[in-house]
């Protein structure tokens, strides 16, 4: 199969698995309801309020968190040339889970929009941090110290977190959920100006796939090439802690997909970034949704985090995958 | 350039440099001062020096001031073991994660990433959440040191096709950890609020309550471990370089790196068996220790055992004494004293 068709397919994937997650929850809607409700809503029926309020918004969501994670990762990868770098290692994660706790229990967070915003702050501090300790005292940035000090700066916030929760411990039970990652009871019109940004910074991603190739092939060879490698380097930097950051403000802590979902896709379509991006994109959106359909149906009437069902799902096949790859390596 | 000394005997041949000598003298001295000052310090302080007389004292024939406090018992049966142990536990970890990274040839491998963290997590959990109401707490480093040995295998056999590379050992290492660590959460999430408590602060990592037994036991697969250590440590370097290079100068690569794997198994599974999953010190220590000795595999094996029980031994000691009454399991605070050390070194280094 040639690229195109299976990045068609992986489209086509993804848009199976959003008009699934509409039907999919407590209560199975029909597709008819479904489409009903878009095209002919009636303000007095509960499924067509149902569809258009709690699992549209969750949808966009997942498809939102799940594109810019796997993206994210994507990035991550290449300008580290780590396989095993994330984005998390940016510091976004931990960073956003500190100020999260830090907040509620100093303010006890009152709305989900502070969450947000709080959430987001701490991504990005986290991520300059450990962008500004990976470019001290040189020139240029590093990959092997821009990865040390992400694992640095990534362990000590995640100290501090510990430290609040060990020490308040009725904070601890209503946190971990978040902690977790969830998509659930999160408000679209709140969230906008992040899906927005996030929505932004892929398209910025995709246009940068050229660039990234060149990139990859190796600093002299970028260079040699005319690159500006130190610019190329800090936009994919922005890049990353912006779609990382909103993710995790979105949806906190889904670790699973940034690592895992670029090896799945340079493993099935290709290792051309011009592919690659758009593969992670549709892939991890659809593994997202995939799993946070099972996480809503697994239990009910409780529900699964998200972070937990979307590693349950994925790994099995990350690892069948990793173990195609052959004696090349 | 460096001075060296050689030390010829047989398959124990070493070369000592003279510089790495110097320094891990240092630490070692580093080291006794610590375990001097975790000693002297907690909630009763004591000098330096009556911490020695007690530790002297075979016969009970210390002056009546500091016998009538108890305080022998408390320096030598509170304070003493879980300080050993601390130290224990560190140096275990850091030596897991200093093989692995150069098994895998990765700076980010650590035993967290490899799923052998997680195993023990998950099983300790598990063992919290179903077991412990029933059996007591007795079986935990048992139920750990067996999570942490299944996923490992789990991971080695999944990697396996003709040989296992590198590559393809850490990404299902990163695949099995991912699921553990997810099955770990979910327990976490729908526990009762005690076990999740109890849990939390055994994947944070503590060595409280450390008894003799305990540290003695940890002791003991230590020093089985040993020899495997010594006699391997010769061959890690060729781990280094590519795996065609390795066999053409004579090396049986895959059991190599499946022994090297055991090994650091071995050695995190003990560790985290007793002072639960402490997270960061087996990625970090190995990196500090190789910034503050030239490179040799030995001699940053003797500095990154000795960097880790410093870490974890200062993290304790800070768990214990800054917060009193409360006692803070350890793993809270070894990444925040091991961070600003290690990017201090990075930022140092040009």
């Amino acid at each position: 199969m040639s690229p195109a068709v299976k990045l068609g397919s992986a489209a086509a994937l993804l848009l199976l698995c959003t008009a699934l997650s509409l039907m999919t929850g407590a209560s199975w809607i029909p597709p008819a309801q479904v489409a009903a409700a878009f095209f002919d809503p009636d303000p007095m029926n509960i499924d067509h309020i149902l569809v258009s309020t709690t699992r549209l918004s969750r949808t966009l969501m997942a498809v939102s968190v799940g594109a810019s994670l796997a993206v994210a990762g994507a990035l991550m990868q290449a300008l580290t040339r780590n396989p095993l770098a994330s984005p998390g290692l940016f510091g976004v994660n931990s960073g956003a889970a500190f100020f999260i706790i830090l907040f509620s229990s100093l303010f006890s967070l009152a709305s989900l929009q502070a969450g947000l915003w709080c959430a987001f702050l701490g991504a990005a501090l986290a991520g300059a941090l450990v962008w500004l300790v990976g470019n001290l005292g040189q020139g240029r940035l590093n990959p092997l110290r821009l990865v040390l000090a992400g694992a640095a700066i990534t362990a000590l916030f995640s100290a501090f977190s510990q430290a609040l929760l060990v020490t308040d411990q009725q904070g601890l039970d209503t946190v971990l959920f978040w902690l977790a990652g969830s998509l659930s009871e999160r408000d679209l019109a709140l969230s906008a100006p992040l899906l927005a940004g996030s929505l932004a910074a892929l398209v910025l991603a995709l246009l940068c796939a050229g660039q990234v190739n060149v990139l990859n092939a190796g600093e002299e060879i970028a260079t040699g090439l005319g690159q500006r490698l130190g610019l190329i380097r800090l936009l994919l930097s922005l890049l990353i802690v912006a779609l990382a950051g909103s993710a995790v403000a979105l949806a906190g802590n889904i670790g699973f997909i940034g690592l895992m979902v670029p090896h799945m896709v340079r493993r099935g379509l290709s290792i051309d970034h011009r592919w690659l991006l758009p593969g992670c994109a549709l892939t991890g959106a659809s593994l997202l949704l995939l799993a946070d359909m099972l996480a809503r149906v697994a239990i009910l009437p409780q529900e699964v985090p998200v972070g937990v069902m979307t590693a349950l799902c994925g790994a099995p096949f990350f690892i069948i995958l990793a173990r195609r790859g052959g004696r090349r390596e | 350039m460096s001075r060296q000394l050689t030390w010829r005997l047989g398959p124990l041949s070493r070369r000592v440099d003279l510089v790495t000598l110097m320094r891990l003298a240092l630490a070692l001295l580093a080291t006794l001062l610590l375990v001097m000052l975790s000693l002297s310090l907690g909630k009763v302080v004591l000098s330096p020096l009556e911490v020695v007389q007690i530790l002297l004292d075979r016969q009970g024939s210390l002056q009546g001031s500091l016998q009538g406090k108890g305080l022998p018992f408390i320096v030598e049966q509170l304070r003493l073991p879980r300080t050993l142990m601390a130290l224990q536990v560190g140096a275990a970890l850091g030596l897991s994660g200093l093989i692995l990274q150069a098994m895998v040839r990765n700076p980010l491998a650590s035993p967290d990433l490899l799923g052998i963290s997680s195993g023990a997590g998950a099983a300790a959990v598990c063992y919290l959440a179903f077991f412990s109401l029933s059996l007591g707490p007795r079986y935990l480093p048992l139920a750990a040191m067996a999570g942490a040995g299944l996923a490992a295998l789990a991971v080695y056999l999944l990697a396996w096709k003709q040989g296992a590379t590198p590559l393809r050992l850490v990404l299902v290492g990163v695949g099995v950890s991912a699921l553990l660590t997810a099955a770990t959460t979910f327990l976490l999430v729908f526990s009762p609020l005690m076990t999740t408590l109890s849990a939390y602060v055994w994947l944070t990592g503590s060595v409280f309550g450390a008894t003799w037994d305990d540290t003695l036991t940890l002791a003991g697969w230590l020093l089985a471990l040993l020899p495997a250590l010594v006699w391997l440590a010769r061959q890690v370097v060729v781990q280094q370089l590519d795996d065609s290079l390795a066999q053409g100068i004579g090396v049986r690569v895959q059991w190599l790196r499946a022994s090297l794997l055991l090994l650091s198994v071995a050695l995190a599974g003990a560790a985290i068996a007793w002072g639960g999953a402490i997270a960061f010190v087996g990625l970090i220590a190995p990196h500090i220790a190789r910034k503050l000795v030239p490179p040799g595999f030995g001699g940053q094996a003797v500095m990154t055992a000795l960097t880790g029980g410093m870490l974890v031994m200062l993290a304790d000691l800070i768990g214990r004494t800054a917060f009193l009454p409360l006692d803070l399991p350890a793993g809270i605070f070894v990444a925040a004293l091991g961070t600003p050390f290690f990017l201090f070194l990075l930022i140092k280094q040009r």
